[in-house]
């Protein structure tokens, strides 16, 4: 997890300064006009397959691509393109970034497919965010109901709590078929057809999938995702030393686990083990826990989530050989200096779970077929997911998106990506701001965080000459959070004092995950700190966190949009 | 907290509001002397002009103009650890957030007097920070003599090695292991080490029964000498000591499940019983038993049972009526040194319910005629199959009833519910042959009563008497229908 964070970190903010020059004032305009769009067609009662209803943009868009098409294929020589196509768009992967890319394509009026060769939902739904939520609602009401000092505080005896680990790891899984069945019922609702089989590009506009289906499209978007990264050295055995793959089918809980990475997911399960009982040792490569978080962040989360927990951590330090538990011995695990490579440590524990980040699944896709050289896995690609090729130039109506492209790892950036490159197909071009994509880490208390960290913040101001500013604020201040007793948290916003722009917002607290959407919407619509703080929140809720950041914050220039200044009569 | 302190040294710069608060240090020139805050810029002056060895205390800022004692909430640096300006010490909680506290020097931190989670005024010193290393001893003497509790006594193996970038690996408990390295690796869970460090145990001198030989949290507890925290109930009596012990090793050092077996946690009410009887064992109890015949109270029960009289109300308002005349049986001793004779008859039967045992109380047992008795009891066991009973509807008893006769049990002994003075377990009436005073034998129904009683306040013969009392009244059963 960490290189990815890193890698996408670096890769936006290349991305950033591109889309705020290249279509400075427009920018912001447009998801605001596809908006209006689609909530008019909806009034007006097109159905999503209506042809009719988007008939100019979409003869325009064809009379384009067609053209780009013809003049790609006589440079390429590589035979001759499909004069008809079988579908406008086909999908390579039903994933989250798949589907989310399939159902905007249907909404705009193109006939799509969609590729999966294993199961609907892909890693999310099925081995990744999906069921590590159902697995953090038990851990958190574990969490609570062991907390004799947090009951107790509300008045509140509980006595001997327990659990069925087979229920648990069944409520997981149940999780995971209901949301897969949705997905999956979501697609065909529309008539999105899904073809199963394993699916790889033959050539421009060409696509292979099962044994010798052939079928052509406009255009093609490569999903494939990925899998658990597994470092060389270290054996997965399934049983005790294993990936998210296994770790989340729960099907033991060790008395010792070691987590080798302490990203997002070696976070969680963190939080999920120590809840049913097991004792945790983390083994982080960087020299601190939890790196890609902002550092006061993780600071204040090592504080929560690990100190006080049944948990302790080596850091600087590779786990060069991990051998799983046989012939009676424990799981074996070989730790070498980062830096120096030397031995430094042998540990012995009961099980290892591998949480080092995601490898993309782009094997075997075809990408020889159109020239396209990985790197370290990754499909290159630019700011519009265009797929580029091994000489640096663009492949015409390919597109990568999601954890194959490794922008930035999560689902719900990959379902974005996917939006973002069915407006570009169908004829509105659209860059993605990745700065305004939230994350989040489902701990208990959660910690949730969009755009730059507050060093990134401050390297950026000193690169192009503008302040930056810190607020921050504390749940120990917010009504609601006390009446949970949730007090332990803070929020913190990095922000441009001259103009108002909020760079970026890190919340660690009660629903941090929830709290962080005000933010990353203000970031994605463009809205400023001087506007935003006139916007009324419910008291008491846990948003008054944020409207307390907003408000403390001080910016040099006045509120710019005309508040509603009509009376309205309520 | 491995966070580089210059990245949050930066956020001060930035920051408006002042979340980062150094402390000012006071300066004592040789020990003890005078003691004065050197903010001041002068005082460093005069420092390094005149006086070879400092020694400065670390006190607790006021972080807030209400604030008059904070807690700390945790040490950044343990003892030892070289500490430059400006970077985190320890982190303090007030009334709104939790506060990191930087130093103005720099130096060795060299004893922590006031430890994570304790409490100090503003102002009292809650560290000492030493110039070079040579200062660090002193400084512990002098932090010995400063804390009465808290000193710790971990002996720092070796001091730090100077170098200008200090080790990132800083608050990492694996260096504990580190020195214990023997002929054989010593290996503790993450758990044991934090509880090692707590309760300054040293890991190294603790012998493992964990799996593969480490050193679990249970061990360390054991070397520490406390108890796990899981027991709290301990019984004081001699007798039931075994039985802690047992419990103990069974909770902490569990044998692995077999394969399919499930883990049940306890309902409220299995709890409620466990604790019961836990509690139990803390009374010294003995038994009498008695053949009682019940040919009468047989007949009897035929005629009154068209009129809704059970079994369950003819045996209670008898032991009523038997206590009445002995109320010593039906007194109660809580607290080991007095007991109280209650000034009710109030008698508990045990019921079976849900897999669960509950115990409604028939109130003035002795009082209420067995019309009433019996119309009360349908009413308590509906309310109990239910779950409504009222706590005063299960817990006035003074007297326990078990029948386990509807079994066909012919006798059992009873625990006596703590609280009372006495519980009566019933058995099954039985053809039995008897031989009467005369040498003629007959076939009468017998049914064995075994009575379980605190032997702190009943005597044998205080029990024994109530007995014949209770089979006089079975046996010549008119007197309950009256």
């Amino acid at each position: 997890m960490q290189s990815a964070m890193a890698l996408s970190f670096s890769q936006t903010s290349f991305t950033r300064p591109n889309h705020v020059l290249g279509s400075s004032g427009s920018v912001f305009s447009t998801p605001r006009s596809l908006r209006f769009c689609g909530l008019r067609r909806e009034a007006f009662g097109f159905s999503t397959s209506n042809q009719l209803a988007i008939r100019s943009n979409r003869i325009q868009f064809l009379s384009r691509k067609s053209f780009q098409v013809s003049a790609s294929a006589s440079s390429n020589g590589n035979g001759a393109p499909p004069k008809s196509f079988d579908y406008d768009l086909i999908i390579i992967g039903a994933g989250v970034g798949g589907h989310g890319a399939a159902l905007h394509a249907v909404e705009k009026g193109l006939k799509t497919a969609i590729i999966e060769g294993d199961v609907v939902g892909g890693t999310c739904v099925n081995r990744g965010c999906v069921p590590s939520k159902a697995l953090l609602a038990v851990s958190g009401r574990m969490r609570e109901l062991q907390n004799e000092h947090h009951m107790k505080s509300f008045g509140l005896q509980v006595s001997a709590a327990g659990y069925d680990r087979q229920g648990v790891a069944d409520h997981a899984n149940n999780l995971a078929t209901k949301i897969r069945n949705n997905l999956t019922n979501s697609m065909k609702a529309i008539g999105v057809d899904i073809l199963t089989g394993f699916g790889s590009v033959l050539g421009p506009q060409k696509v292979k999938y099962g044994k010798d289906n052939i079928i052509t499209a406009k255009d093609i978007i490569i999903a494939t995702g990925s899998v658990p990264f597994v470092p060389k050295g270290i054996e997965v055995d399934g049983k005790t030393v294993i990936t998210s793959d296994h770790a989340l089918k729960l099907e033991s809980v060790p008395e010792w686990i070691a987590i080798v990475g302490s990203g997002y997911i070696g976070l969680e399960f963190s939080d999920v083990y120590t809840a049913l009982g097991s004792e945790v040792t983390f083994i982080e490569a960087l020299d601190q826990l939890m790196p890609g978080f902002d550092p006061e962040i993780s600071k204040l989360a090592q504080r929560v989530l690990i100190n006080p927990r049944k948990i302790d951590y080596h850091t600087g330090v590779f786990a060069s050989k991990i051998t799983p538990a046989r012939d009676g011995k424990p799981v074996l695990i070989e730790l070498i200096d980062a830096k120096t490579k030397e031995p430094k440590d042998t540990l012995e524990v009961d099980a290892a779970l591998i949480a080092t980040g995601r490898a993309p699944f782009t094997n075997g896709l075809g990408l020889e077929n159109v020239n396209v050289v990985t790197q370290r896995g990754f499909i290159p690609v630019d700011e519009r997911m265009r797929v580029i090729d091994g000489k640096g130039t663009l492949v015409p109506n390919l597109y990568c998106i999601g954890d194959a492209n490794g922008k930035l790892m999560l689902a719900h950036a990959a379902s974005a990506q996917g939006i973002s490159v069915v407006e570009q197909v169908s004829g509105r071009d659209h860059v993605l701001n990745h700065l305004s994509i939230p994350a989040a880490c489902f701990t208990h208390p959660e910690i949730s965080m969009v755009g730059l960290t507050e060093p990134q913040a401050k390297e950026k101001g000193e690169k192009e000459g503008f302040k930056v500013s810190v607020v921050k604020t504390s749940f120990k201040a917010n009504t609601k959070a006390l009446a949970e007793n949730e007090g332990e948290g803070i929020a913190k916003m990095i922000y441009r004092p001259d103009n108002g722009e909020i760079l970026g917002v890190h919340i660690f607290g009660l629903h941090a995950a929830d709290l962080i959407h005000e933010a990353s919407n203000a970031i994605a619509l463009g809205t400023r700190i001087q506007d935003i703080k006139l916007a009324v929140h419910a008291h008491p809720t846990l948003s008054e966190v944020l409207d307390e950041l907003f408000k403390a914050a001080k910016v040099e220039s006045h509120a710019t949009t005309r508040t509603v200044s009509e009376k309205v009569v309520v | 907290m491995a966070v580089s302190s210059s990245s949050f040294l930066s956020t001060t710069s930035l920051t408006n509001s002042k979340s980062n608060i150094s402390f000012a240090s006071s300066v004592s020139p040789s020990l003890r002397s005078v003691v004065f805050r050197s903010t001041i810029p002068a005082t460093s002056h005069r420092r390094s002009m005149t006086v070879r060895s400092k020694i400065r205390e670390i006190f607790m800022p006021a972080l807030s103009s209400t604030m008059t004692e904070g807690k700390i909430v945790s040490w950044i640096k343990t003892e030892g650890e070289k500490l430059a300006k400006g970077e985190s010490v320890v982190v303090v909680e007030s009334d709104k957030a939790d506060m990191d506290v930087e130093t103005f020097y720099d130096g060795y931190l060299a004893a922590i007097v006031v430890g994570e989670g304790e409490t100090a005024p503003v102002g009292a010193a809650i560290g000492l920070l030493a110039e070079t290393e040579a200062e660090i001893e002193e400084a512990k003497t002098k932090a010995a003599s400063k804390s009465s509790s808290s000193v710790v006594e971990a002996v720092i193996p070796s001091p730090p090695p100077v170098t200008s970038s200090p080790s990132p690996a800083i608050a990492q408990p694996a260096p504990v292991t580190a020195v214990a390295d023997g002929p054989r690796k010593t290996v503790a869970t993450p758990y044991a080490k934090k509880l090692a460090k707590q309760h300054k145990v040293d890991i190294g001198s603790i012998a493992g029964t964990g799996p593969f030989g480490r050193i679990t949290a249970s061990d360390v507890e054991t070397a520490a000498g406390i108890a796990p925290s899981k027991s709290s109930v301990a019984p004081p009596s001699p007798p039931p000591t075994p039985v802690a012990a047992k419990a103990t090793t069974t909770t902490t050092n569990l044998p692995p499940l077999l394969p399919d077996s499930s883990i049940v946690p306890f309902t409220a009410m299995q709890s409620a019983v466990s604790k019961n009887m836990i509690e139990s064992l803390s009374v010294p109890t003995f038994r009498v038993g008695y053949p009682v015949n019940t040919d009468a109270l047989d007949a009897l029960y035929e005629k009154v049972k068209p009129k809704g009289v059970t079994m369950t109300a003819l045996l209670a308002k008898a032991a009523g009526m038997a206590l009445a005349q002995h109320p010593v049986v039906n007194a109660s001793c809580k607290d080991g040194k007095s007991f109280s004779y209650n000034a009710n008859i109030n008698i508990a039967v045990a019921v079976a319910i849900n897999g669960g045992l509950i115990t409604p109380v028939l109130q003035d047992a002795d009082k209420l005629d067995l019309y009433l008795l019996s119309q009360k009891w349908k009413e308590l066991v509906g309310k109990a199959r239910s779950k409504q009973l009222q706590p005063h509807e299960y817990n006035s008893g003074t007297f326990t009833l078990s029948n386990l006769g509807m079994f066909g049990v012919d006798r059992f002994d009873a625990i006596l519910p703590p609280g009372q003075g006495a519980i009566m377990a019933v058995g099954a009436s039985k053809p039995t042959v008897v031989a009467d005073k005369d040498g003629f034998f007959s076939v009468k129904n017998t049914m064995l009563v075994n009575v379980t009683a605190d032997h702190r306040i009943v005597y044998g013969a205080d029990l024994a008497a109530f007995l014949q009392t209770f089979a006089k009244i079975i046996e010549n059963p008119d007197s309950l229908t009256l």
